[in-house]
């Protein structure tokens, strides 16, 4: 049977929005923060000494990677913890048990993390001003591509979830991999600043293509055609909703 | 009267190959409160669970409101409604917005005034500004109750309702339950108290290593299985029982000095036998100093049943 029940959607969007607000000093000072230590020490200190990149001032060149990263790893925790408390402490057998499907479940859960994301990514982007000059090229498309990736990454956050079977799994992917990933992506530095063969090796890297994208959005320069990043980005969500759907079929991991 | 629920054939193999539920048939009329009784480990939850979308099946069909669940799934869950045998809350939530937001999850818009209704029915109402952590277990289960009471069900599982529950609340659940039954509510619980089932169902279930072994009204369960066990002492012995007595299942003790009687089905038979045997014992002028009677409950029949199947298939 086809359906979608828009009420309980609303019912577990705006209850997972609650469960963040209760933290909401937490999440949100935490991940600024971070952010305000990387601007003042790469933006203000170091950038004050770096020559401009493709054009632009380096304190402004590093914006669009630091908000990515922000985004990447909140919206891996934030979706990949509303999934897997309710597993952990048992709840989820109400969520198993109701009139919802994977459609009702991905739009509440993963788009009140995507939405706790955009709200930080606004807080970021704010704190930023304080500290270097930036302007944005293509402000709808930055917008955009924002929300593309904090999707994305809700969306990779729910399989986590969904995987993990203990907290230290939870917290190890976004550690292990997209820490790295992220900081090897050209986050701080353009990749053709990179020696051969590793400018080459970088492109096998995804993030890369993440950033470049961001990045061309706000300044109309990237290292990678906009178009093949914009593509990478779906293909990524494209992917987690397969997975995530073959999950609820399959019922892998969520039913005995 | 038209069933609410039909299973047949149903089959669940764990990972590790345990058989949980085999073949199992069974349905449930409208209307009725089922009570499934069974030992640790008999399936009783998985049973819930395969019924509820918590457990994938190996086999079989199971109907509900008249139609194939998993092709109706999503407007047959919208009625069934579960508490579950654990204790899972969510720690930090309110128990008034939890509460609400089971009514919101199965798609029906927000209704306080009901909320309010469940929470009072419940001595919940108190608490509602209450974070989950601080209510104590038995107020814990009463907020899953409330939870499943949330989006009104026409059917409803309990498992374990009152485990862990005190006396006191264990009666205002049975009255809880009757007064859901009283709105044509169809309730099927399982428990560990016989007395329970006893006081409330009126169809018993009894099922061991996922295998249904009976299933009957109680009443007539208890006729069919039920006895009567009474004991007289005499102040003298006899030598043997007047013929007066022949028509009755009695027996004399070697020494003499006990009559045992063993009869009756469960709805009274065994009582009124009883009365007439001290009456014609006075008649023949034999005399009595002591009568112990003993009417086997569900509970009796219930360990007979289970211990019985246990000599079959071991
Ligand atoms: N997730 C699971 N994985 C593997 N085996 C399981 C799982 N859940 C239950 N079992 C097994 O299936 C059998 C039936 O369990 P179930 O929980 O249905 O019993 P029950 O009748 O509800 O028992 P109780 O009265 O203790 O609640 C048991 O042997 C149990 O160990
Ligand atoms: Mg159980």
């Amino acid at each position: 049977m086809i359906g979608f029940n828009v009420r309980s959607t609303w019912a577990i969007y705006t209850r997972e929005l609650m469960r963040a607000l209760r933290t909401a000093f937490q999440s949100i000072l935490a991940p600024v923060l971070t952010t305000s230590l990387y601007f003042i020490v790469f933006g203000a200190a170091i950038g004050e000494r770096m020559p401009d990149l493709g054009g632009v001032g380096y304190g402004a060149f590093i914006v669009p990677g630091l908000l990515l990263l922000t985004l990447l790893s909140e919206s891996t925790s934030n979706a990949s913890f509303g999934i897997y408390m309710p597993r952990f402490t048992g709840t989820i057998y109400e969520l198993l048990s109701a009139p919802v499907g994977v459609a009702e479940t991905l739009v509440g859960f993963v788009g009140a993390a995507a939405t706790k994301s955009l709200i930080l990514a606004s807080i970021i982007l704010l704190t930023a001003t304080l500290f270097v000059d930036y302007s944005i090229a293509h402000p709808v498309l930055a917008i955009g591509y924002i929300m593309l990736v904090a999707a994305s990454f809700s969306l990779f956050g729910f399989i986590l979830g969904v995987w993990a079977d203990s907290f230290e799994k939870l917290g190890i992917i976004p550690q292990l991999f997209l820490l790295p990933l992220t900081f090897l992506g050209g986050t701080f530095y353009s990749i053709d600043m990179l020696p051969k063969p590793w400018d080459t090796i970088a492109l096998f890297n995804p993030i890369v293509y993440l950033v470049s994208g961001l990045r061309w959005t706000f300044y109309g320069t990237s290292d990678v055609n906009i178009w093949v990043s914009f593509g990478m980005t779906i293909g990524f969500l494209i992917l987690c909703v397969g997975i995530i759907a073959y999950i609820f079929k399959t019922g892998w991991r969520l039913r005995d | 009267m038209e069933p609410i629920l039909e299973i047949d054939g149903l089959t669940k193999i764990y990972a590790g190959g345990l058989k949980a539920l085999d073949d199992v048939q069974l349905t449930i009329k409208r209307g009725e409160i089922f009570a499934l009784l069974g030992p640790n480990g008999a399936g009783k939850t998985t049973l819930i669970g395969a019924v509820c979308g918590l457990v994938r099946t190996n086999g079989g069909t199971i109907k509900a409101f008249g139609q194939d669940l998993t092709k109706n799934w999503r407007s047959a869950r919208a009625k069934i409604g579960l508490v579950p045998q654990e204790l899972a809350t969510d720690m930090f939530e309110e128990v008034g917005r939890f509460v609400a937001y089971s009514r919101g999850l199965f798609g029906l818009p927000s209704d306080p005034a009901r909320i309010e209704e469940i929470l009072r029915s419940l001595s919940l109402w108190d608490k509602r500004k209450e974070q989950i952590r601080a209510l104590s277990g038995g107020m814990k289960r009463r907020v899953l109750i409330a939870k499943a009471l949330a989006h009104e069900p026409d059917l409803l599982f309990l498992d374990e309702p009152t485990a862990g529950v005190d006396v006191e609340l264990r009666r205002d659940m049975w009255k809880l339950i009757g007064a859901m039954r009283e709105r044509g509510v169809t309730i099927i619980l399982t428990t560990h108290y016989i007395e329970e089932a006893e006081e409330m169902a009126d169809r018993v279930g009894v099922i061991r290593q996922g295998k249904i072994l009976m299933v009957d009204d109680k009443a007539a369960m208890m006729a069919r299985l039920g006895r009567t066990e009474a004991v007289i002492s005499l102040v003298r012995p006899i030598a043997e029982l007047p013929s007066s007595f022949a028509d009755y299942p009695i027996t004399l003790s070697d020494d003499g000095t006990e009559l045992c009687y063993r009869g009756g089905d469960g709805s009274g038979k065994g009582k009124a036998d009883v009365a007439a045997i001290t009456k014609a014992l006075t008649l023949a002028g034999i005399d009595y100093d002591g009568i112990d009677v003993h009417e086997s409950s569900l509970e009796d029949i219930f360990v007979d049943l289970v211990e019985h199947s246990e000599g079959e298939t071991a």
